[in-house]
């Protein structure tokens, strides 16, 4: 396996996706490329970044002005 | 509402980039969906009917700003639609955690998210952050779940780029960079 190969599965391969077969190409293909195992553990790391960081809650104000909004929906 | 409003927010603010306009989005949704609420078929589920809501309330918005339509460039595709190679290839994943923790560093990876076309920036929020499956996240915004894939695919690695690009400094400042190649081989 090559890195462009192996470039178009990595989403599938760090979410565990991918058929056995092709997951140990890939990590044999890693244990002799520095530079694929950096984009396999920057790429995890981005995306378990986001899952940490980038959900932004309603602001407490916005949720009482919906609540509100709602409410007179309600009404009418 | 409580369980879906955050979201329907967090999905309205990445696709606008404005929190005022991610709570016109929000409160738009669910007035939307309270009105409609009779003629929901159940045929998809609850959750991904709002969502669908917000996505098309905030696509309608964006359409408004006449911002212009975007290609899928910013995956930096070969001419022969393969993917291009990762341009940066330095491992930040060691950094400590006070810098990947900072203020600056989440702005950081909010002005990330709001640079990538809303193609790809969609998929993503959906997938990665909201945590909907592939399925559920091609019903919101109207793809196959292939074309799903291949977005947040293209998604991740165009953030992956740019968090490197940012951070690649800081690394130097712990230690030397070894010099780096393309993949390519």
């Amino acid at each position: 396996m090559y890195c462009k190969e192996m470039l178009g599965s990595l989403s599938d391969y760090i979410d565990g996706d991918l058929e056995a077969q092709l997951c140990a190409e890939i990590e044999q293909h890693m244990a002799g490329c520095g530079n694929c195992r950096v984009v396999v553990d920057t790429l995890s790391k981005t995306v378990s970044l986001y899952r940490e960081y980038g959900h932004e809650p309603v602001p407490p104000d916005a949720k009482d002005r919906l609540y509100a909004v709602l409410k007179l929906e309600a009404r009418s | 509402m409580e369980r879906h409003s955050g979201t329907v927010y967090n999905l309205a603010l990445r696709m606008m980039n404005d929190p005022q306009e991610a709570e016109d989005v929000l409160q738009e949704t669910f007035i939307s969906a309270f009105r409609a609420l009779d003629r929901f078929q159940g045929r998809s589920q609850l959750s991904t009917w709002l969502y669908r809501i917000a996505y098309n309330a905030a696509l309608m918005r964006l359409r408004k700003r006449r911002v212009p339509v975007e290609s899928l460039d910013e995956a930096r595709e070969t001419e022969d639609g393969e993917l291009m190679p990762p341009r940066q290839l330095v491992d930040w994943t060691a950094l400590p955690d006070e810098l990947l923790l900072s203020k600056e560093f989440r702005g950081k990876l909010d002005a990330a998210l709001g640079s990538l076309p809303e193609s790809l920036r969609s998929v993503f929020v959906l997938r990665d952050i909201e945590g909907l499956s592939t399925a559920e996240t091609a019903v919101v915004l109207g793809l196959t779940e292939t074309n799903t894939k291949v977005r947040l695919h293209r998604a991740r690695l165009a953030l992956r780029e740019r968090l490197t690009t940012y951070l690649s400094p800081s690394l130097a400042a712990v230690r030397p960079v070894v010099a780096c190649t393309e993949v390519g081989s």
